[in-house]
């Protein structure tokens, strides 16, 4: 049982159709799993993401692909958080224009009702009743039920085909062992996942991890990808990729819109 | 024109709110710029997986930027002891405990106590709903800081929202660059006025009814 791979051979599994949900915040985004699965032929996609942050595209050409680079080859988002800004991109235009076509659905949770499902999948529950938007966008078409006289909406679990994860550091078992606020969603989407691939800077075997440091045991990691080292999502080339996240923010700054406040 | 106050001291009148021992979240916009004023002993959370972490670097310090330490609006933060970090699930575990002051931006904020913090734009297919709706639901204490009107001129504080709600009958506190005001049973009281303007001068501002505090005071940073 080798789960030790490339991402090409990894993410080839994912078919059309698939559900594939995926960490985008923070150090924890895997970054390279994402541009293997862009570059896949699967299509008809459903992405299930704590983030959708649209880049634009000049940005995009340096820093690597962003959640809208696969927008062609989906037919749903559900999103934690999403900025959909007109006119910020081709791409973004095309979402839009798709959505009111109605050839893209684009779903709205919060950022707790996202990490929620993913738990409620992971432990196969059939659903759960959660007080979180009551009175607000959220409850459109959900039931409500009234619990020790609070009101509640009924949210139903995920359980996506394909989740896709980052670590610092896995052991060739799949046991894998995060660092700062890299921990993120992928626990859980390792958790809750039916199929579970992990992108890391390093490989290392079983005896060099400390048991007690092991965010996700190895049992839901179905395969593990190391990083290339000349790949900008790598460790030694990472803070090239802060450096131009940094300008990248300095630009945004710059055209600075919109009136909400998040 | 009378001479509003700027966001930095919005950002420092709600900071004072904060108190060393206090856990703490701070939204984007204004609530940000909150990090580089509170107290010390002000245990600031970022909802992206961090208890306490310390002061942000400057994007000239690069070299010195752990780039596994990153908080939810994607700034570098320092080491602090006592900081923990923890995954996502915690994470809204502690946003919804009622442990934490969450001091939010806001678009409309109405005398109830209900808020809006985004908005479902003309072209916009989504809403930009983020970690606010859990924020807003679970804290201890529901701080706003926002300005007081649109760019338009529009007040911002109003009887009922016009716009989609993110949370209702949360607010505690409203701090503008105006006043600052505090939901309560009886209704919205004006306790504090922004220096230069008077209490009448800033019922003119707002689209909410305002019970004006028998201590109305200018406000202090």
């Amino acid at each position: 049982m080798d789960k030790v791979t490339t991402a090409t051979e990894a993410i080839s599994m994912v078919q059309d159709g698939a559900l594939v949900a995926i960490n985008f915040w923070g150090p924890g985004s895997p970054k390279y799993l994402w541009q293997a699965l862009v570059d896949h032929t699967a299509k008809d996609l459903s992405i299930y993401t704590n983030n959708f942050w649209a880049m634009p595209d000049d940005i995009k050409a340096i820093v690597g692909p962003d959640v809208t680079s696969i927008a062609d080859k989906t037919i749903r988002y559900i999103t934690g958080f999403a900025d959909v800004k007109p006119g910020s991109s081709a791409t973004c235009d095309k979402i839009i224009q798709r959505v009111h076509e109605g050839s893209l659905k684009f779903e709205s949770l919060s950022h707790g009702i996202f990490m929620d499902k993913l738990y409620a999948g992971a432990m196969r529950l059939g659903g759960f009743y959660s007080p979180i938007g009551v009175g607000t966008v959220i409850e459109e078409g959900k039931e409500k039920r009234v619990i020790n006289g609070a009101e509640y909406l009924f949210e139903s679990p995920i359980i996506p085909d394909v989740g896709l994860v980052k670590a610092t550091t896995a052991d060739t078992l799949g046991n894998l062992v995060y660092t700062g606020t890299a921990r993120g969603a992928n626990p859980v989407i390792a958790m809750a996942s039916k199929y579970t691939i992990a992108e890391v800077f390093d490989i290392v075997k079983p005896e060099e991890l400390d048991p007690e440091r092991i965010g996700t045991p190895g049992i839901f990691i179905d395969k593990i990808v190391k990083i290339p080292e000349d790949d900008l999502q790598s460790r030694q080339r990472r803070m090239e990729l802060v450096k131009l996240r940094i300008e990248y923010a300095k630009a945004l700054e710059e055209q600075k819109s919109q009136g909400d406040a998040t | 024109m009378k001479d509003r106050l700027t966001e930095e001291l919005v950002a420092m009148r709600a900071a004072k709110e904060l108190k060393p021992g206090d856990y703490c979240n701070l939204g984007f916009g204004i609530p940000e710029l909150c990090a580089s004023c509170v107290a010390d002993g002000v245990v600031v959370q970022s909802e992206v997986g961090v208890l306490g972490y310390g002061p942000l670097y400057d994007d000239d310090e690069v070299d010195q930027m752990n780039p596994d330490y990153i908080d939810a609006g994607v700034h570098f933060f320092r080491y602090l002891p006592g900081m923990s970090f923890f995954d996502l699930q915690v994470s809204f575990a502690m946003i919804r405990s009622g442990r934490l002051i969450s001091i939010l931006g806001g678009l409309q904020v109405s005398e109830k106590g209900d808020i809006a913090v985004h908005n479902k734009g003309e072209e916009k297919i989504s809403y930009r709903i983020g970690g606010s709706v859990d924020l807003a639901w679970g804290a201890k204490r529901l701080i706003v800081a926002m300005l007081h009107n649109t760019k338009a001129g529009v007040p911002k504080v109003v009887r009922d929202l016009t716009i989609p709600a993110t949370a209702r009958g949360c607010v505690d506190l409203i701090i503008t660059d105006l006043a600052v005001m505090e939901v309560t049973g009886k209704g919205l009281v004006l306790k504090e006025v922004a220096p230069g303007w008077t209490p009448e001068e800033v019922i003119a501002e707002t689209d909410a009814g305002l019970i004006v505090a028998a201590d109305v005071r200018e406000m202090e940073f």
